[in-house]
């Protein structure tokens, strides 16, 4: 038997395909039964019952931008680091673990200095603080 | 065949002489074939299980949290309310579809689909018992985690296809809290690998035992911090309270389902609910000793040497046992996860990017390395194995 056996993805692709048949099944089933009256306010969006304002789709705070960034750095990690980590008991018990281990340590410290200075720029903070170093040069002026 | 489900069928006589039966009777190898019969009929057998476990997952939520705050809690439909969950069912497929005039159409359809699709395919690896369990990747808790990640992006697309901006919001704050405490869960499951030396899921397992000390959660004091980290992340990341955010009520209405009505609605609260009894059965199976039976009860191998049962009868009923052992530690945990949603009040968004960024994460890299370190220094040995080590040689001196 090769390595690569696709056949033990049989169940994934089955898994799947149920997922879309549960999905698709209850909303056609539903679609012959249940009732449809569609009415121009009804197709609104909710806003507590204010007719809406403008679109969603706006501009959108930054603060989520540079919780992505520093999460890409970090994914990127830890699927780098999930190979090392399956065969590090197996180089450990032929005397090689030390090496693998000073590579997790530098891999790892690479990453830390990288979290130490988004924390240190204040990046990790929801409510950036307005301290001295980014008060708004406006009121400073005034 | 590597697969778990048929590879245990296949130990039967019956099953290979049926295969050599068919293949005569089609004129080509049938052994495919039968194999995916099997596995349609056991993907079959689990979505209907897993549907079941989600439905009562709400019957439960509304009994538990009923009984935390002294009210009855549902009791009309079926013996104590068991049927509440059906009802519920019937009406969402009862209610009338409605998909707002400037929503992205395609993308609105598309979210609640994405979000089943990523929860039950990640159900074909969770170990239910060794010898029930539909596919044994080689790459399991990968594949696991991966598959798990579909989940934030079917919650951000919900939240925008609908252009509205308590969805907006709620998908905003749902992806972010999503991606963000991936990382410690992540870190804290890495930790795991490093002391079993493998991806599947039975290598995981197998480096366990049945009884607590052999567990990976008593292995050291890392991995057992670790579990406190895995499991705080896979509750933010399941959105559930104190970490429900997204869908927080009180300030975003309902969050990203705020425009979903009737099945659509239902399809994304069937995904939350199995999704919980996911992250649950992988807590167990990382730290909790999976489907481990004490004193080997789960092989049978026992039941066969003190009862002089048959073989295939012993195996059998070992693998209830497993079953059993596995279903009874998720549901504790699923317990758990309930209770503390009606105990805790949900954080600010600020405490949440906080917790995670500036507690779990850097605890999650100190446990990873602290696992690597004691693997190095230790051998290997859990903590146990040593103190019973230093116990045994220090009597000896004396």
């Amino acid at each position: 038997m090769s390595t690569l056996n696709l056949d033990v993805y049989m169940p994934v692709v089955i898994l799947i395909a149920l997922a879309l048949l549960v999905a698709g099944g209850s909303l056609f089933l539903g679609s012959l039964i249940r009732p449809q009256h569609p009415n121009k306010l009804k197709d609104t969006a909710y806003e507590c019952g204010e007719e809406p304002v403008g679109t969603a789709w706006a501009n959108f705070n930054v603060r989520f931008y540079v919780i992505a960034l520093i999460f890409i750095i970090f994914d990127v990690e830890s699927a780098l680091m999930f190979p090392v980590a399956a065969v590090f008991k197996r180089f450990n018990e032929i005397g090689l673990g030390g090496t693998l281990l000073m590579s997790i340590l530098t891999f790892t410290l690479v990453l830390v200095a990288g979290i130490v200075y988004c924390w240190k720029k204040g990046d990790l903070d929801w409510v950036k603080s307005f301290n001295q170093t980014n008060q708004p040069t406006i009121a400073r002026k005034e | 065949m590597n697969s778990t489900v048929v590879s245990y069928f296949s130990q039967s006589n019956e099953l290979t002489s049926l295969i050599a039966g068919l293949s005569k009777l089609l004129g080509f190898d049938a052994s495919s074939l039968v194999a995916f019969i099997i596995f349609a009929i056991f993907a079959g057998i689990i979505v209907a299980v897993m549907a079941t476990i989600g439905g009562l997952g709400t019957y439960a939520e509304r009994k538990i949290s009923a009984d935390l705050q002294a009210r009855i809690g549902p009791n009309r439909v079926g013996p104590f309310g068991l049927l509440q969950f059906l009802a519920d069912g019937v009406k969402m497929i009862l209610k009338e579809d409605i998909i707002t005039s400037n929503a992205d159409k395609f993308t609105f359809n598309l979210a609640p689909v994405l979000c089943l699709v990523g929860v039950f395919a990640t159900l074909a690896v969770v170990p239910y018992s060794s010898g029930f369990m539909l596919a044994d990747l080689n790459v399991g808790i990968f594949y696991l985690v991966g598959m798990a990640s579909l989940v934030g992006v079917g919650v951000f697309l919900g939240g925008y296809a609908s252009n509205s901006k308590w969805s907006m919001l709620g998908g905003m704050r749902g992806a972010s809290q999503i991606i963000s405490y991936e990382i410690p869960a992540t870190l804290s499951i890495i930790a795991i690998v490093l002391l079993a030396g493998g991806l599947s899921m039975k290598t995981l397992i197998n480096g366990q035992g049945g009884a607590p000390q052999d567990w990976y959660l008593f292995h050291n004091p890392f991995a057992f911090m670790g579990f406190f980290v895995y499991f705080i992340s896979a509750l933010a990341e399941t959105n559930r309270a104190p970490f429900d955010l997204p869908e927080a009520e009180s300030e975003l209405v309902s969050g990203y389902h705020t425009e979903y009505t009737g099945m659509k609605f239902g399809l994304f609260a069937l995904a939350e609910y199995i999704e919980v009894f996911v992250v649950c059965g992988v807590a167990v199976a990382l730290f909790l000793g999976g489907y481990k039976v004490p004193f080997d009860l789960g092989s049978g191998q026992i039941l066969v040497e003190k009862l002089g049962l048959d073989g295939m009868i012993a195996q059998n009923i070992g693998q209830f046992l497993e079953l059993g052992s596995f279903f009874t530690k998720t549901l504790i945990l699923y317990y758990v996860v309930i209770w503390v949603r009606w105990t805790l009040p949900r954080l600010r968004v600020d405490q949440l990017m906080t917790l995670c960024w500036k507690y779990l994460t850097p605890i999650a890299l100190f446990n990873l390395i602290g696992c690597a370190v004691w693997m190095y220094a230790f051998n290997g040995k859990s903590i146990f194995t040593l103190l019973f080590h230093a116990a045994a040689s220090g009597g000896g001196h004396h």
